[in-house]
Formats: C-alpha cells, structure tokens, sequence
C-alpha cells in the first residue's frame, strides 16, 4: 500500500486519543552535533492546531489499526469494517525524522491495536523507539502507548526510551468496561499503572540517592492516562472521583476527557450522537480545580445533582452555592480562600498577593490583574467597592452571571 | 531635551548604557527622546544627537525581574517601548518594589509588551516550517517566517541547539538566521520571493493535517485562538483550514446517519470467568467449623482472591495482594492489610515495614523465604489525600467479610504456627477482637490444630516518634519472634 494512504489511514485511526502534549520530561538538545532534536522542560509546543481545536504536537499514529479485539466504543475494533493498514517499524521511524527535519513536529506518540500478543504488539512498538533513540540518536519527544498486560520487561524498555507512557483506562465505571471491551480489564490496566509508578518512584528514588552511576532512565514526563466520556451511563461526580482515585494511586501527569464521538462504521450497541464537548469541556475545567486550586473531587459536584452545570463553569457553581463565604476582601483574604474566587486564576491570585505587600488594590486596578470582572465582582470586597448584599443573595445571580448564549465552536 | 540614538531595535545595551547616564543625571523621562539608526523619520527628526551626560560615582541597583523583563520588552515593536522602559528604571530609583505591583500602568505595560514577545518567540518556535533545498547530503533547510516584533535573534539558539545537524536558514523581512553546523550568524532581512515554495514532504504533512482533524468535534474559535490567522499565510496546512470546515458537519451527519456494524460475539476472557467473585459460597462451609474447609491448591485460590468483592475495599485498590511463600510452610505470618506500596506491587510485605520484618525475622533466625506471609485484609485501604493515600484501619465488617481467604489459606498451608501482628491479625486469626499487648509472646493452641501467637506488626515500629523507643520496641518484636522460632522448633522435633 501507498504510504500516503497507509499514513491516511493510521492517522486517522489515531485522532480519538486525546492526549497531545510534549510537556513535562527532561532537556535535552544535540548541541553536540551527534542527533537529532531537542526537548524543553515545563510547556511543549503546538506546532499546528486542527479545525476541531486541538493542539498538533507530536506525529500521532497507531503502528497498526488491525485489533484483535472488539471494544465497541473504538473505531479500530474487530468487527469495524475500515479500511485496515499496517506501518512498517521503518516507515515510522523515518517519518518521525523527516516530519521532525522540518519542524512540523516535537516528537512521536505511537499507538497500536493489539495484534498477535500485547506481548507482540508491545515489541513492535518499543522497536520503533529503539531505533529512533539508538539508530538515529532522535532527542525529540517520544510518547508511548503501553498495551495492557505486556510484559513488566518490555514496559521497563519502553520507559528507558520514551519519554510519556501511558494506559488508558477507556471508561470511568469498570462495569461498563466489562461491557463495551469484553477482552479488557480494568483491574489489569490499574495494575500496570501500578506498575509504572513503581518504577518512576524507584527512578526518582535512584536519582536522589545515587551519585555517580547515572540512574537507568524511565519516562521522565511520567505517565498519563484517558477516560471516555459519554459511552456509559457515568457521572460528572464518578467520573471525577475515578480520576482523583487515578492521580493519588499512580501519579498521572494527567488524565485526559475524551468525549465520545462518532465515529465511521460505529458499533450498532452504541447510540451515536454529536460528542458531548461542553461537557468534556467542564470535566477539563474541573480537573484544572482539583489539580491546582485545592478542591477535592466530591465538593465540586453536588452529591445529589452527579453532573456539572453546563451553563456556568464548576468553580463559579461552587462559589454560587457556597455564597455565605462570601463576600471576600481581596485585601485581606488568604491564598487558598482567593483560589476559589469565580474569575480569578492561580496567575491573578499570585499577582495579588504579591501586589497587596505594597499598595492596597481598588475596583481600577482589577483590569491589571486579569480578573474576569463581572464573575468576580459579587464576590469580592475591594476598598472602593462592595457588592450589594441582595445581589450575592439573590436568585437572580446565577443567570446573571451565566454566559450569552452562544453556538458553541462554530463561526467564522 | 536628549535625544538617544541607539544602533538597531534590539540594542539592549545601548539603551542601558544611555538609560543608565540619565537617570543617575536625574534626567527625567518625558526630556528624553529615543530613536533608532537608520528608522523612518520621524517628528523630531530635526533634533541632533545629544551627548550623553557623565555617569557620576556610584550606581544604583534595580531588582533583576527589572532586567528580565527589559530585556523582553525592549524587543517589542512598540515604537514606545525605549520612553516606558526608561521611566520604569527612573521611577525605579525612589521605589524598590515597583516591579511587585501589578496594579501600576506601567508595571502593567510592560508585562504585556514583555509577554506579546514571549508570544511572539514560543509562535516562532511553533510555525517556522523549513523547506528541504537540495536533496540528501547536499540538503539546506530554509524557511519563510514574518515575526511581529524584533524576536529573530532570541529565537534563533533554540534552532540551534535542535537542528545542529542540519544546516539551516530562517529568512524574514528584518532579519535573517543561518547554522552552519558549529554557529548561528545573521544577515539581513530579505523579501519572501527568496524563499524556497515548496518540499517534497508537504503533500504528506497535509495529509496528516486533514487526517488527524475530527469533524465530529469542530471548534473553530478555540483554533483561532491558539494559531491567529496572521501566521496562516506562511503554514502550507492552513489551505486545508476552510475545506475541512465547510465538510465536517456533512461527514458527520453521513457517519451518524450510517446503519452500524453488528459487534462481535463477546469472547469473555477465559480466567475472569472462571473466577469467583466472592469468597461467600467458601465463607459458608467455613462458617461451621474451620478444620471442614475444603483446602484448594493456593494457585487457585490467589486466582479466585483476584474477583473478590465481598467488601467495598476492592473498588479504590488497584489489585488483591494474596499471600505467598512456600505451600506448605511451618510458619504463616499475618499482617493487617496491604500499604500503598504493596498494592500497587501486588505483593505482600515489600514496602517499609516489610523490610523491617526481614530483618527482625533475621535477627530471630527464621528464614523468611521459609515463611507464608499474608495479610487478614487482601485489599488496601486508605484515604485520598491530594495525591497521597493515607492508611486506613480496616473496620470489624470488612476483617470478616476477608476472613474466608484467610481460612482458606490456613486450610491450604497447614503450618505449625500462626503469628498474628497486630489487632486487626488477631481478630481474623481469633475469630474474636483480641488484645495484642496482653496476650502478646504467648503460644496457645489453635481449636483445630495449628499454634497461634501474637504480636506487634511491624508497622507500629515505624510509627513511633522518637528513637529509644523504636528501639526498645523492635527488641520486644524480636523477642517475639525468637520464642515463635522456638515453639517451632518444638513442633517439629514433636
Ligand atoms: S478486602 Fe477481602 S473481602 Fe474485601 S474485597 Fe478485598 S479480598 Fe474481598
């Protein structure tokens, strides 16, 4: 087959995995003129962006869309009448370079159905980062999906190469996993998570205490993981708590939402309607506040409600409902209370702190500070304004503060 | 009134040296008029160059976020960016913390000139798109890029320092970068008729482009955030931009209107079905009395623990840690329950207080790989705090719901002696809540057969607060242990 189409086919198969970014692992550059490529620690880069709004940052394909198994949510199941291809290790490799060569690109992510044995499939996989790494002495990124239940051997070599692996654990309720991906088990996907944070411990660990013999390399940008949202009956609440129970037991780098789409030839067992991406979109939101403005997962859902609002933003929900902690003197108040001001980013709250140290903020400087104005100011005491006590009591706040109805995406 | 003429638009140190003269001469700002070498004309055009004024003795330090964030700034295109730079270093000298307030308009003016560079720079990185010139050993990579402000010579190392193999070529209006494999140098700007229009590799990154793009989850705006149409003229992938567009919403309505595949029969995974999900049908039969348990080989029995979901603790663990060691060992110890550790291992006793048991059952002179280990609660249990888990004490209904596993590891292995470590050990091992620093260091006879002992588990050691007492407690521990070796010995010698 045409590598043109064969690369037609194997990306395309690729585009539900939501994971995109070259962020997180080690520097590395080839100053030295003996390779190829170079890598930045903190943000990756999106080289390109597609119509759908994601990032294009590595080169994302399966090395084969031929699958043994038949999870129904998935494009490439068995059963799925696609056109099917399969990339030789050596296309891969020197598509990554010459992709790379031109800076269309940071990197690889490799995926693969799961022919043969995971085993099998695995080694496959690993091969084309070995060869990328050892053959052609590529420094740039390399992200790897790891085949459930491979052997603990091949996952060890595909941590010394790569510089992400990850597992997906395809759906948040292991119930409906049962369901739609009979083959697959929650339970063994959880222990090779296990697995890996293990192993990126130890790796840490060696780093700390081993000075001179340099530690054995593993996955230096961590391991992360992506939740189908949208197949199964799961809630906004069940949905976040799996993913709290994910990054407290294995570390995540992060968990990706991916809202189920359609998909070509779809599964008859699935209802296929449009995905679901003001929800995902709100799932993001809410991971946002669990990872890096102190919320725990069950207080950002109600108990009795199991889904986020749709019309607002989680955080702004949570303040709507927790009105009798506000009003909040910016002046005065701490870094975590701040946090959790509606319109306030982690980035407004430092610039805050650090500014009250020598003059006291009014109503005009909130510009400056990059406070989305009208979600903040019922919540907010400043020197020079205060909100009116019937507002922030009042029913009529949240449609207030709900955004213009918009279509969402679309326009141009 | 000075006017300052500075070498080109990125002349940094040409400002700092002038900038420097001035303020230290208390010149004020709004009496200083800067311009660049060979710029358009401009209003006071007219004016001569002025001599700088002597630098008095002395000097005057500003805060390095200062430095920092002149350095960006001064790259803008802002034609302004020398007058606002200048009054921020003059305000600088009588208010140290300037720079930490945000709320000031030129504190303000600056951070947004700095982060559009800082914008301007990541953009650059991101879509440049080299051309190959030539083919093989001969190829040059060069490309076309319009940067909005002054950035080509921040920019221009991290092409470097990625691309050292490759010689290559970033031409733009102002400023053109080359590598020639050992160093980066500088020409100037030339038209965009210079640059190569095309490469063999484009038809592929196209392909990819259109590929990779979803039409069922289009979002247009969140795209134009991230790459504004200014920088679509030079990426060879944005002609497929509106295309690809107008015939999303007709693919997937085509998609959705599709019949669909019938799935497969569902081939259920041979072990899973095999698998017992509860202990319970066990539990029965081992209710009466425990000697009927009907032992099953372990390998079976670990295999069937793998399902358990006789208590709520499986859901939020990450595997049953069952026990190991030989099938048939004079000695089974019992713990409380996995740690974080093992569970994410699926071993029992590997974590820390594992490594405090080996060396205690050393000192003791018990082999350890002689020894069946196991816990009296197979899953973890704990609390999610931020992103660690706390160990939490299993609670009296999940001790029994577990108990059947325990039995029937007890029923498989038949040892000589039993040591239950810790409270929750003794309840399974007992059958009753008993007290560990009570009953601790005594052998008494099991009803149906083995011995039975208690004591501490070796996790209390790692909890204690200061040294002695870990100390004198691990002693205690050993001791234990030493008369658990001893009644061993007594049952084999028997
Ligand atoms: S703790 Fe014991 S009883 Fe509860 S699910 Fe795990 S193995 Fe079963």
């Amino acid at each position: 087959m045409e590598l043109l189409r064969k690369l037609e086919i194997l990306a395309d198969a690729a585009k539900y995995d939501a994971s995109c970014a070259s962020s997180g692992t080690e520097m590395r550059d080839s100053r030295d003129g003996k390779g190829l490529g170079s890598t930045a620690p903190g943000m990756g880069i999106c080289h390109s962006y597609a119509p759908d709004g994601r990032c294009i940052s590595l080169l994302k394909v399966l090395l084969t869309n031929a699958c043994n198994f038949d999870c129904l949510y998935c494009v490439n199941r068995a059963s799925s009448n696609v056109a099917r291809a399969r990339f030789t290790v050596d296309e891969v490799v020197k598509l990554t370079i010459d992709f790379y060569r031109r800076n269309y690109i940071e990197g690889l992510f490799l995926s693969s159905g799961i022919i043969r044995s995971p085993d099998y499939t695995m080694e496959q996989v690993v091969s084309v980062a070995r060869k990328l790494r050892e053959e052609h002495r590529f420094r740039g990124y390399i992200h790897l999906k790891t085949i459930p239940e491979a052997d603990e051997a091949l996952i060890a070599e595909a941590g010394r190469y790569a510089d992400r692996l990850s597992i997906n654990i395809e759906t948040p309720l292991e119930e409906s996993l049962t369901q739609l991906a009979p083959e697959k088990d929650q339970r063994a996907i959880r222990r090779t998570m296990g697995r890996l944070r293990l192993k990126l411990d130890e790796t840490a660990e060696a780093k700390k205490t081993v000075r001179r013999a340099k530690p054995p390399r593993f996955a230096p940008a961590g391991q992360s993981t992506q939740m189908i949202v949208g197949a199964d009956e799961a809630n906004d609440r069940v949905i976040l708590s799996t993913s709290a129970n994910l990054y407290g037991a294995y570390k995540l780098k992060r968990v990706y939402y991916s809202a189920f789409s359609p998909i070509p030839d779809a599964s008859r067992a699935l209802p296929l309607q449009a995905p679901p991406l003001v929800r995902e979109h709100r799932l993001y939101q809410a991971d946002w506040l669990m990872r890096f403005y102190g919320f725990d997962a069950d207080e950002i859902v109600e108990e009795n409600e199991g889904m986020l609002p749709l019309d607002i933003d989680p955080k702004l929900a949570w303040a709507l409902r927790h009105r009798d902690r506000f009003p909040l003197d910016i002046n005065k108040a701490s870094r975590e209370e701040l946090l959790r001001v509606p319109g306030f980013g982690t980035r407004t709250v430092q610039r805050i702190l650090a500014t009250r140290r020598t003059t006291t903020i009014r109503f005009a400087d909130l510009a400056q500070l990059n406070v989305v104005r009208n979600k903040a100011l019922p919540f907010i005491v400043l020197s020079d304004h205060r909100p009116s006590p019937s507002l922030l009591d009042g029913a009529g706040l949240r449609a207030r503060l709900r955004p213009k109805p918009q279509q969402l995406g679309f326009g141009f | 009134m000075h006017v300052v003429t500075l070498d080109s638009d990125t002349d940094f140190d040409g400002w700092r040296k002038a900038a420097r003269a001035l303020a230290m001469n208390d010149v004020r700002p709004a009496d200083v008029t800067w311009r660049v070498k060979g710029a358009a004309p401009d209003l006071f055009d007219d004016e001569a160059e002025t001599q700088l004024p002597e630098v008095p003795k002395g000097a005057f330090s500003v805060p390095a976020s200062f430095m920092e964030l002149a350095e960006s700034a001064i790259l803008h295109s802002d034609p302004t960016r020398f007058t606002l730079l200048y009054r921020l270093l003059w305000r600088l000298r009588t208010n140290h913390d300037l720079m930490e307030i945000a709320t000031d308009p030129d504190v303000a003016q600056a951070n947004a000139l700095a982060r559009a560079v800082r914008r301007d720079v990541h953009k650059m990185h991101a879509f440049v798109r080299f051309r190959e010139v030539g083919r093989e050993r001969e190829a040059r990579y060069v490309a076309w890029f319009e940067p909005e402000h002054h950035i080509v010579e921040r920019a221009a190392p991290f092409f470097a320092s990625r691309f050292a193999d490759m010689p290559w070529s970033i031409l733009t209006p102002e400023l053109s970068a080359h590598w020639d494999g050992s160093r980066v140098s500088f020409t100037s700007g030339v038209s965009k008729a210079e640059a190569p229009t095309e490469d063999r590799l484009e038809e592929v990154w196209l392909r990819y482009y259109a590929s990779i793009f979803n039409p069922a989850r289009l979002k247009v705006k969140a795209m134009e955030k991230e790459m504004p149409k200014k920088y679509w003229q030079n990426l060879p992938e944005a002609k497929l931009i509106q295309p690809l567009i107008a015939a999303a919403s007709r693919r997937t309505s085509a998609m959705i209107a599709e019949p669909g595949t019938e799935p497969h029969k569902p081939q259920k995974r041979v072990e899973e079905t095999a698998m017992t999900r509860t202990p319970k049908a066990h539990a029965h039969a081992a209710a009466q009395t425990s000697h009927d348990v009907e032992p099953t080989d372990l390998q079976t029995l670990r295999e069937e623990a793998a399902g358990c979901r006789a208590c709520p603790l499986w859901k939020d663990a990450t595997q049953t840690v069952f026990g190991e060691g030989p099938a048939h060992a004079p000695l089974m110890l019992v713990g409380e329950q996995p740690g974080d550790k093992e569970d994410l291992a699926g071993h029992p006793f590997v974590g820390p207080a594992g490594q405090m048991l080996d060396r205690a059952l050393e000192e003791a002179g018990i082999d350890r790989s002689k020894v069946y280990v196991t816990n009296a609660v197979k899953h973890f249990k704990f609390v999610a705090r931020g992103k660690i888990r706390l160990h939490q004490k299993p609670a009296t209904p999940e001790i029994k719901a577990c108990r059947p596993w325990y039995e029937r590891e007890l029923a498989a292995v038949r040892p000589a002696l039993v040591v239950a470590m810790g409270a929750t050990a003794a309840q399974s091992v007992f059958g009753k809540i008993t007290q560990v620093t009570k009953n601790r260091g005594q052998i008494v006879d099991l009803p149906d057969g083995p011995q039975a002992m208690i004591t501490v588990h070796p996790s209390y050691l790692l909890r204690l607060p200061d040294a002695e007492a870990k100390a004198r407690e691990y002693e205690l521990f050993v001791k234990d242990l030493k008369v658990a070796a001893a009644a061993l010995k007594r049952a084999h010698a028997a």
